[in-house]
């Protein structure tokens, strides 16, 4: 090993110069860890911050408690009612097998439930907690709560959900709660995150669809922070959110539960509405169903009951429906040829059993003619015949204009589901819906509310309203709002000669109070409270010339969805009109045999606001009534029915 | 240089050695390793006792074994030079067939309560014996054609010997350091020239037969460097821990999120947080400050070790610096290129600040050779 000095000397400066070179390469290299660390952690520090949080902060969040639902009186129509459920954590609970075993020695729990459970856990890490059972009563609550020493990992949570102490009372009006489907969020334009809780109940008919946005409230987060595998670490913040707006409706709960035990066993809408403030106190529907069933979940089997039941339990009718109004659209015919001038009130008309327009018969519902009728007789005795001849002196457009000013035809803006617009026909409507010309025998069956003619219940109801007042009633169904007081629904005046409106009231008292009215059975006795209505009875079926000439098929002798629909609408008291009410019994026969009596019970409903005495009703009534009462009464308290004598006597 | 122009020229003795130390350097290196020691004590989630404090403890010891290396003459670990090598060949070839295969297929032999890595040993101990070899070697015939198979020799053996572990990082570790040596030894720049030319070439030529019939890599090994190059394209596979790591540096921002309040690391999103994985979380709780800061003083340590090794007039003591310096610096270096997602993920710690016990004694051995020559050089 021994070199000369003067070698080494040699080697000296290379040695240093590729020194150097690599000291070069170095410093390069770090130059580049060095901006690699400004562009990680200056240049996209923003980015990275976001996505950390990302990772660690989970918002859960926190169902508000929905808006309940009050009745004009504060009785609650929709009430969140506590739900329990038992659920089990798999790494509090030990073996899991063993676990629900112990669970299962303590409260009833189905063989099904248990695998169910079983398998679930298997798919969700061991800190998640899995529902074991679904709403499990009280009892079970705390059997389980008081084992709990026994029962480690498993508890009983409480959640909310929707219940609706009137049942089928309610049920069209209020609506029902459901949870939410993927359909349901495929539809919302920016659907609200409360939404992606597991089965969160929200509005899906009535109001509770309807005001939906107030009645859900604004949904509470909790920020949590989660670790890599998703175990809650810690709570970082609560925000409880805001419950949601209770809502006060216009409904009157007693009154609406007599109307829909009045109405049972019909298939069968009415609505009652204050003439003062367009209040709608009771929105029957006849037959209905329990809105509960939905909150749960339906079964199939009720399900199928309730959609293959040909009274249609389901469809809110007093909105929803559209009838021919038959004569109580005469109402609407009438002052539009009073208004126009077409007509003098006691300018006759001749009724000969039929008119005949350009070469077709139309019958009048008398097959031998009023005789010579002025326009009070007209409406007392329903006589069509002068009908179509005033209608086709006034014309389609000037009926069809009435029939919007008094509510028939325009779509009312109710807080409820597929509420009906109904057919206010005039010729632009005809050209655009069937591309055909309007024809005057259009116009005479117009005038008697057949042909095209089409309206609600809830139309008609308006429609008496604002005869009776003369002013533009809107129907209300909701009062408040977080406790504000809506628009009432009084209106303005229709602008529409007194006189004529005048003309018209009294005709309506005639058709109750005149010994020869349509009505005069199902008069009020009571006085001050005299009763002013219109019967109706409109056909769904075409009767032929044939049958004419060998005589009209009895409604009896038809089929029941063949028979004639039953209308009727009224105002009370006379002189002091307070509320209206529009009576429709599908396939019910006679305006004045079914429907009337219907209207005169819940009209003396609502104005005494109980039942009333039998002194309402005239001498001859009162058995009926009282059996009517007891019936009614039966039904509202759930006890089994006396006769059923009751409600046919009535009709009779 | 020779025994006799040591005696010749003043050399340090006893104790007073310790005057003659590179103050600057140990006091460095006990920086970066304190900054581990906090760094351990903060993913422990504030306990000392899991890795802060057996990491205090081989600190320690380690730092007496750099004192009596560096109190020893150079000569003697010149001397030892070549037995110290072939004793880690041994070791590497005794763990191929006892030892155990732990994470990352890192090799280790349990030695009581110490668990040695021999191809640590080895890094360390070709650094010493080619800077032996070039020390004995005539100058002239370094680029010699002949006289370079010896060198080879002792790279490629513990290259392939660590490969077949199979340890890819270490293995290239070792290689850069060996080359880096031969590189200042004086080897022709040709020869350095033709080896990157070929390995350019090679990874041209395995980029350009991919979905050809006679392609280089399987399928797999084509996604992998794919899922490396872009790691969004697998966010929750192999992409998850690099995202991951990225994710925990770049939310550091300038000063960081705090002692202790790393989210990433305590989450446990961050994978090998103690281990290689150390740096994102320093870079996060103490920010891009923190980061350079680190870097600065790898940057210094460098320094030191240049200047160190400059100092040196005899060839053997600059380029075992050189090369001791060059194996440190690719330790960091391939670390943060890794851990920022520039390199693939090839399993290679944070020289002092990782916990991990064999390197960190390596490491402080290695530190001792350096001042063992610092300190006996003649002045």
């Amino acid at each position: 090993m021994k070199r000369q000095r003067n070698e080494s000397s040699e080697v000296w400066p290379r040695m240093t110069r590729r020194a150097v070179l690599l000291g070069t390469a170095q410093i390069g290299l770090m130059g580049v860890l060095g901006w690699r660390m400004k562009q990680l952690q200056v240049d996209q520090a923003d980015e990275f911050k976001l996505l950390a949080e990302e990772n660690r902060v989970n918002m859960r969040l926190i169902p508000p408690a929905r808006g309940l639902i009050f009745d004009r009186n504060g009785v609650p129509l929709a009430t969140n009612e506590p739900v329990y459920r038992i659920v089990i954590v798999r790494e509090a609970a030990g073996e899991p097998r063993e676990a629900l075993a112990r669970l299962a020695a303590v409260m009833p729990l189905e063989p099904e439930a248990i695998d169910r459970t079983l398998e679930e856990m298997d798919r969700v890490a061991s800190f998640v907690p899995v529902t074991v059972k679904d709403r499990v009563s009280w009892d079970d609550v705390a059997r389980v709560t008081a084992n709990a020493p026994a029962l480690p990992g498993i508890t009983a949570e409480v959640g909310l959900s929707r219940h609706y102490p009137h049942g089928p009372d309610t049920a069209h009006v209020v609506g029902y709660v459901g949870p939410v489907s993927d359909y349901d969020l495929s539809l919302m334009e920016d659907p609200d995150p409360l939404f992606q809780i597991p089965k969160f109940q929200f509005g899906k008919t009535g109001v509770e669809a309807k005001l939906e946005d107030q009645l859900r409230g604004k949904a509470g987060a909790q920020r949590i922070e989660v670790n890599s595998v998703g175990r809650v670490m810690r709570e970082l913040s609560r925000d409880e959110g805001d419950k949601g707006t209770d809502v006060q409706l216009t409904i009157d709960a007693g009154l609406q539960a007599f109307v829909e035990a009045r109405l049972a066993g019909e298939s069968a809408a009415c609505v009652v509405i204050d003439c003062a403030s367009g209040d709608l106190l009771a929105v029957g529907n006849a037959p209905s169903f329990d809105p509960n069933l939905f909150v749960r979940g339906i079964s199939v089997a009720d399900w199928t009951a309730l959609n293959e039941n040909i009274y249609r339990p389901l469809a809110a009718k007093a909105v929803q429906g559209a009838y021919p109004p038959g004569s109580t659209f005469k109402i609407v015919t009438g002052l539009a040829a009073l208004e126009a001038g077409v007509i003098d009130p006691e300018e006759t008309v001749w009724c000969g059993g039929y008119t005949e327009v350009s070469g077709t018969k139309f019958h009048c519902w008398k097959s031998g003619g009023h005789g010579n009728v002025n326009f009070n007789d007209s409406l007392k005795y329903s006589c069509d015949c002068y009908y179509y001849e005033v209608g086709q002196r006034v014309g389609i457009d000037a009926i069809a204009a009435m029939a919007k000013r008094l509510g028939v035809g325009i779509r009312h803006n109710v807080p409820m589901s597929a509420v009906a617009e109904g057919v206010a026909p005039d010729r632009a409507w005809k050209t655009a819906q069937y591309d055909d010309d309007w024809r005057v025998g259009d116009t005479v069956n117009a005038s008697i509310g057949q042909g095209y003619v089409l309206a609600s219940p809830l139309q008609l109801a308006v429609m008496v309203a604002r005869v009776a007042t003369g002013r533009e009633v809107i129907p209300r169904l909701v009062k408040t709002i977080a406790g504000v007081e809506q628009p009432s629904g009084a209106g303005a005046s229709l602008g529409i000669n007194e006189n004529s409106l005048r003309r018209a009231r009294a005709s309506m008292f005639d058709v109750v109070n005149h010994e020869r009215g349509t009505a005069h059975k199902s008069r009020i006795a009571t006085d001050g409270m005299e009763m002013a209505g219109k019967t109706g009875t409109s056909q769904v079926r075409r009767i032929t010339p044939e049958e004419r000439a060998r005589g009209v098929t009895s409604n009896a002798d038809l089929p029941w969805n063949r028979r004639d629909h039953a209308l009727w609408v009224d105002f009370a008291p006379y002189n002091n009109p307070r509320v209206a009410v529009a009576v429709v019994v599908e396939h019910g026969s006679g305006g004045s045999t079914a429907a009337a009596p219907i209207g005169r019970d819940v009209t003396l409903q609502a104005l005494y606001g109980t039942f009333p005495p039998l002194e309402a009703y005239p001498s001859d009534a009162r058995d009926t009534a009282a059996a009517m009462q007891e019936r009614v009464r039966a039904i509202m308290e759930g006890r089994p029915l006396p006769t059923e004598a009751g409600p046919e006597g009535s009709r009779a | 240089m020779s025994y006799l122009e040591y005696q010749v020229k003043f050399v340090p003795s006893g104790l007073k050695k310790l005057l003659y130390l590179n103050w600057p350097l140990v006091l460095l290196v006990t920086a970066v390793s304190c900054m581990g020691f906090i760094m351990l004590y903060s993913i422990a989630g504030g306990r000392i006792e899991i890795w802060s404090e057996p990491q205090i403890q081989r600190f320690g010891l380690g730092f007496l074994l750099m004192m009596a290396v560096a109190l020893i003459p150079i000569w003697f670990w010149r001397g030892s030079s070549w037995i110290a090598y072939l004793v880690s060949i041994g070791l590497l070839v005794l763990v191929e067939l006892i030892g155990e295969v732990g994470m990352g297929a890192q090799r280790w032999i349990d030695i009581g309560p110490l668990r040695l890595q021999p191809s640590e040993v080895a890094k360390i101990t070709l650094v010493m014996a080619l800077a032996a070899y070039y020390d004995w070697l005539p100058p002239r015939r370094v680029s010699n054609p002949i006289w370079l198979i010896p060198p080879l020799l002792l790279i490629l053996v513990p290259v392939a010997l660590v490969l077949a572990q199979p340890n890819l990082g270490t293995a290239v570790l070792i290689l850069g350091t060996g080359g880096a040596v031969m590189w200042c030894a004086g080897v022709h720049w040709a020869y350095f020239a033709t080896v990157f030319g070929a390995i350019g070439g090679a990874v041209y030529a395995v980029f350009e037969t991919r979905g050809t019939p006679w392609q280089f890599l399987h399928d797999y090994q084509y996604r992998r460097i794919d899922t490396f190059l872009d790691p969004s394209q697998d966010p929750l596979g192999a992409g998850y821990n690099i995202t991951q790591a990225k994710i925990a540096l770049g939310s550091g921002g300038w000063t960081g999120k705090g002692f202790m309040q790393g989210t990433q690391s305590r989450l446990n999103f961050l994978p090998e947080k103690h281990t290689d994985f150390i740096f994102n979380t320093l870079a996060e709780e103490f920010g891009f400050m923190g980061s350079i800061t680190l870097l600065a003083l790898y940057g210094l340590i460098l320094l030191f070790l240049f200047h160190a090794a400059m100092q040196c007039r005899d060839r053997f003591s600059s380029l075992l610096i050189t090369g001791i310096g060059v194996s440190f610096f690719l330790l960091f270096c391939v670390n943060m290129l890794m851990v920022m997602g520039l390199a693939p993920v090839v399993g290679v710690p944070l020289p002092l600040v990782s916990y991990g016990g064999s390197q960190l004694l390596v490491l402080l051995i290695a530190f001792g050779l350096v001042q063992s020559a610092h300190v006996h050089r003649p002045r």
